[in-house]
């Protein structure tokens, strides 16, 4: 955070918890940041009665004195933005982590003010404009290489126009230099350096929002064959502790096919940040070759750090995202857990004492989810590109129930819900997203994308799903008479079932082959699935027998094909396909003679 | 509790306003801080000590640790002490008891060290964390190999009231090997409103297998005042982290019983008269949890590790309950214990399907435990849950009208349960022998079933029969 002249003293008269009250404060704005007694603690202002305004404090309070001052700074809490985001991990009003660990060590301390961009690291900057050019919002007017692939934007900061009058020449320059010169319209000029700042809880204008059209591959394939994301959605997945969540948001950012990821870990374990902090340096996009830290900003505020400043991440996160977006990027944001946000507010509430509306949940609560979903989407931004941001929210019902307020509203501001079922988890099906529970409404817009690969691809995919749908009433009956009780073509629906199950829905994250699955090998897969279930449908039809299908020996290699196959090894799936067929064949043959 | 003087400077006042509770509402004060700690004196002169839950120019509100029986509003004393509770640490604390608020109970000498402590810590940078990896063998199958303990893991004991999670706690910290290898080890034990008998049972066990020496114990047992549990696991997890961080020790931090200090946190809040989330718990008892379990794991610049176990009571065995539930969310996984094959006499009644370990999978596998490790746990799960289906499938059209595999299921439900999980309290499997039983139980299945497994895992475990390894019951 910056700190610039105060503009404005007031005095504390009440600390309870992350809330304080302060006096002298009629002149500070509603979500002013403000510095907090004499540690000057981080706290944004949330109320203002007469002069008495209610702060909400982003760190510990304990030990602060009723009389001890309050500093105003006259903005609102900013990030900061420019090169050097990526790769970084920050806490949620992003101070960068590992300078806090470099002056405070292990434990986190409090009053820490380090700087969220390294100002004095040099970047080689390209102009993009001509001295003379007029420039209007957000349009581009330099570039720098902030990782090997991010080409970083240098764009107006929202809400600035005029004639650029100054402008560097190519070089290297540290970020807070000035390398521009703007003459806006009212004669006034403002210098232009690589960072500005922009305040979290405001979105950032875009020319337009446009409608969603392809998919953003995952790589895992229930999400993208059976509930698909389209860049520019909101997902969201509910599900009770252990189900997967957090795997399911990791996989996402490793595999998801956006240019940037921001991954906000909200209120959830020290350790898990750790691990990707850890692991993605060492993974390699498949698509960029490139490390996947190079894409990625990480902003860490666990369930053990200030819950005011939880409150605060996700708009950090999304803000951060927003400003990628702006330069033409597909950017994913994982916050993981918006429940552990959401019981932020309703903690910051009970103690501002408002009336609870839903198990003590602020009266607010679905207003905040849908301003903060509404940030998704895929846009023209200013500078004439096109971005989008997909966002995808844990949600950690209690008790696993799905009818508790955070899950139900949010399901109002998604398109996309994936279901955790505790039976699938419980027996280790993973991912344990449920096909009885689960939805996408983007599945008309994505199927475009589909089709154009596969022109059969809609009706093998829905194949595959009548089937596991089938599979579910015959299960009920089953449960009842027992499976033998069923007739040979029914059982043979609960064998392909089985198959489905085991060979396309489970994934394992930790198989060296299967913790991606390419969408050419989805596509193979789903049409193997396809015409195997539908020659044995007709073998049965012909006589044949479970016990009979049972006997190919090619059916424990389709079992087993996703961790068998490498996702670019087309001679191994032609050898399976030309293999099963034949042997079908031969038992055909066999019925009939 | 005449040994609670803490001499420091501090104004006293005379009188409160109002007694609420394990709460003290005083007026007419000056220069009071959040989270202050406050001396309070009887009007019989006994000293207890309390903290500032909230503090206005002129006025504050006092919890009080030693309980509010006794005090009145006009014979009342209280002087703010200028700082949060604090402890002293050292290692000289290991070997010795202390209550619940880290004062030694075994009447031996106050602890003399110069470093003292805030017990509510700081929060541990994600950035300076280490991500753990130590596989520790606890002896225990159901655990090595279906839930893997590593070291610097925070892994609870979901139990219900009669259960036998103490001797399995106790069997750990006797068996887990970290203690054996030439590592520095410690054991930090938090009693919250137990009995005595669960206490001299630690005890006894500890003393058994001669590692009280490296036992530091704070006990605030079931008639110590209940507030005052919200102190103990912060005073244990304070000297955790000084023995952990500073001293490089292995540390395994055994909390019990969450339910009760989450039930002393219930009563506070309802005395506050805020509003309840579940079950009249307040709305952040989430976080609360986590400012306990979160204190666990590893640094990248040190050599110890805080293992946690903490052990839970599920009200009415629903795991579902917010004390279990709210865990689970914190935890790195949870040990379930099952009532059911507690009574059909297994031991450990760990139930196979909702138990987890989350750390198991960068704890096992090659080069850790066994490469074949991580697919025969993911077989014994699938399997395992198959079994739960076809036996309640079983009860409805009962066993004989059972496929043939079905029927093997069964058979393998009953190895697996017998063989597999259920072992002695003093037998100390090694992992390869636990993993062997565990392909013992499979080759009870057709070998086509066994799809989690890799084709080479299955020639090399499945076809051959192996010489398995003699049991190698060790005690100790
Ligand atoms: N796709 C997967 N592949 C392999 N294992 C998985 C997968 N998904 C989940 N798991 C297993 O389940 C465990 C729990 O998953 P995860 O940590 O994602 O749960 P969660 O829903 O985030 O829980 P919480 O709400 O408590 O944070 C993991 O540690 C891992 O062992
Ligand atoms: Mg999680």
């Amino acid at each position: 955070m910056q700190s610039e002249a105060s503009v404005n003293t007031g005095i504390i008269t009440r600390v309870n918890g992350p809330i304080v009250e302060a006096r002298r404060m009629a002149s500070a704005g509603i979500l002013e940041v403000v510095e907090v007694g004499g540690l000057r603690l981080i706290g944004e202002v949330i109320r203002i009665r007469g002069d008495v305004a209610t702060i909400q404090v982003y760190e510990n309070t304990g030990g602060l004195l009723p009389g001890e001052p309050v500093y105003c700074s006259g903005r609102p809490l900013s990030v900061r933005l420019g090169p050097g985001l990526i790769g970084t991990i920050y806490d949620g009003i992003q101070r960068p982590l590992e300078q806090i660990a470099a002056s405070s060590g292990a434990m986190i301390e409090r009053g820490e003010k380090a700087e969220p961009l390294d100002a004095g690291r040099e970047w080689h900057f390209e102009p993009k404009a001509k001295v003379g050019d007029r420039l209007e919002s957000g349009m581009v007017y330099g570039e720098v290489q902030e990782t090997m692939s991010v080409s970083h934007k240098l764009m107006l900061p929202p809400g600035l126009s005029g004639e650029l009058v100054e402008l560097a020449a190519a070089g290297h320059y540290s970020g807070e230099q000035q390398i521009g010169l703007l003459r806006k319209d009212d004669g006034s000029q403002v210098p232009l350096s690589m960072f500005h700042y922009w305040p979290v809880r405001r979105p950032r204008p875009v020319r337009q929002r446009l409608a969603l059209i392809e998919p953003l591959l995952t790589g895992l394939r229930v999400i993208d064959t059976f509930f698909p994301i389209a860049k520019g959605g909101a997902a969201a997945i509910p599900g009770g502790f252990g189900t997967g969540k957090t795997m399911t948001q990791q996989a996402l950012a490793k595999w998801a096919e956006a240019q940037i990821i921001i991954y906000i870990g909200c209120g959830e374990r020290g350790n898990e940040m750790t691990e990707v902090l850890r692991e993605f340096p060492n993974l390699i996009d498949p698509r960029s070759g490139r490390s996947l830290m190079e894409r990625t900003i990480l902003i860490a505020n666990t369930s053990n750090m200030p819950v005011a400043a939880r409150e605060v991440s996700i708009y950090t996160g999304i803000t951060l995202a927003e400003y990628y977006r702006d330069m033409g990027y597909d950017v994913a944001v994982m916050a993981d857990s918006t429940s552990r946000w959401a019981e932020a507010l309703r903690e910051l509430s009970g103690r501002l004492e408002e009336m609870p509306a839903d198990e003590g949940f602020p009266a607010y609560l679905p207003a905040r989810l849908a301003s903060f979903y509404e940030r998704s989407g895929r846009v023209e931004t200013q500078c004439g590109a096109t971005g989008s941001i997909s966002v995808i929210g844990a949600v950690s019902p209690p008790g696993g129930d799905f009818s508790e307020p955070v899950t139900q509203h949010t399901s109002r501001f998604i398109r996309c819900f994936w279901a955790l079922d505790r039976d699938l988890a419980n027996a280790r099906h993973y991912p344990a997203i449920s096909w009885r529970n689960s939805y996408s409404e983007y599945l008309p817009e994505t199927s475009v994308w589909w089709k154009r690969q596969d022109r059969e691809w809609q009706g093998n995919r829905d194949f595959l799903m009548d089937i596991l749908q089938e599979e579910v009433n015959l299960q009920r009956i089953a449960k009842l008479v027992g499976p033998d009780a069923l007739p040979e073509q029914q059982r043979l629906t609960l064998m392909i079932a089985e198959i489905i199950k085991n060979a396309f829905l489970q994934q394992n994250s930790f198989d060296d082959i299967d913790m991606y699955c390419s969408p050419e090998k989805q596509l193979w897969m789903l049409r193997m699935l396809v015409s195997f279930s539908r020659r044995a449908r007709e073998i049965v039809r012909a006589g044949g027998s479970i016990a009979d299908l049972m006997e190919i020996d090619e059916l424990n290699r389709l079992n087993r094909m996703k961790s068998e196959i490498k996702n670019d090894d087309i001679a191994a799936m032609a050898t399976l396909e030309q293999n099963l067929l034949r042997e079908m064949d031969a038992l055909e043959r066999k019925l009939k003679r | 509790m005449d040994n609670a003087r803490i001499k420091m400077p501090g104004l006293q006042y005379r009188g409160v306003s109002n007694i609420d509770g394990p709460l003290l509402f005083v007026d007419s004060i000056r220069n009071v801080a959040y989270d202050e700690l406050v001396e309070i004196e009887t009007p019989g002169g006994e000293l207890r000590i309390g903290q500032v839950l909230d503090v206005s120019s002129t006025s504050a509100v006092i919890q009080v640790f030693g309980g509010t029986e006794s005090l009145s509003k006009a014979g009342t004393r209280t002087r703010f002490l200028g700082s949060a509770l604090q402890i002293p640490v050292s290692k000289e604390m290991l070997g010795r008891v202390f209550d619940g608020l880290g004062r030694p109970k075994d009447g031996m000498p106050p602890i003399l060290s110069a470093e003292r402590r805030d017990v509510n810590g700081f929060p541990i940078n994600p950035y300076s964390r280490e991500y753990p990896r130590d596989f520790i063998q606890t002896g225990i199958s159901a655990i090595d190999i279906m839930n893997t303990l590593v070291r610097g893991q925070k892994l609870p004991i979901f139990s219900g009231n009669g259960l036998p999670h103490n001797r399995i706690a106790a069997q750990i910290a006797r068996q887990a090997r970290l203690l054996s290898e030439d590592v520095e080890f410690a054991i930090v034990f938090a009693a919250m409103g137990v009995k005595y008998d669960v206490a001299r049972y630690f005890i006894d066990s500890f003393e058994e297998s001669g590692v009280l020496n490296n036992v530091s114990m704070f006990l605030s047992l079931a008639d110590d005042p209940s507030a005052e549990r919200l102190i103990t696991p912060r005073a244990a997890l304070t000297l955790a982290e000084h023995l952990a961080f500073e001293e490089n020790m292995h540390v395994l931090v055994i909390i019990t019983d969450m339910t009760n200090y989450c039930e002393s946190m219930r009563e506070i809040a309802t005395a506050r008269g805020e509003i309840p989330s579940r079950k009249g718990y307040p709305g952040y008892l989430y976080s609360d949890l986590a400012s306990l379990y979160e204190r666990a794991g590893r640094l990248s610049d040190g050599s110890g590790s805080i293992t946690q176990m903490p052990i839970l009571t599920m009200p009415s065995d629903d795991i579902s309950h917010p004390v279990p539930d709210l865990t689970g969310y914190i935890t790195e996984g949870q040990i379930v214990l099952d009532r059911e094959m507690f009574q059909r006499g297994l031991y450990p009644p760990v139930a196979g399907l909702p138990s987890l370990s989350r750390l198991m999978k960068d704890g096992i596998g090659k080069g850790r435990t066994r490469d074949d490790h991580p697919r025969l746990a993911s077989q014994l799960f699938a399997a395992y849950s198959k079994v739960k289906d076809i036996r309640s499938l079983a009860s409805v059209i009962g066993e004989e009208e059972l496929s043939p595999t079905d029927k093997l299921y069964i058979k393998f439900g009953e190895e697996f349960e017998h063989k597999v999980i259920s072992q002695g309290e003093f037998e100390n499997r090694s992992i390869e022998h636990s993993l062997e039983l565990g392909w013992e139980a499979l080759r009870i299945l057709p070998r086509s079933e066994l799809l989690r497994v890799s084709e080479e895992e299955l020639k090399k475990h499945f076809d051959q029969e192996p010489a398995l390894a003699v049991s190698e019951e060790v005690r100790r």
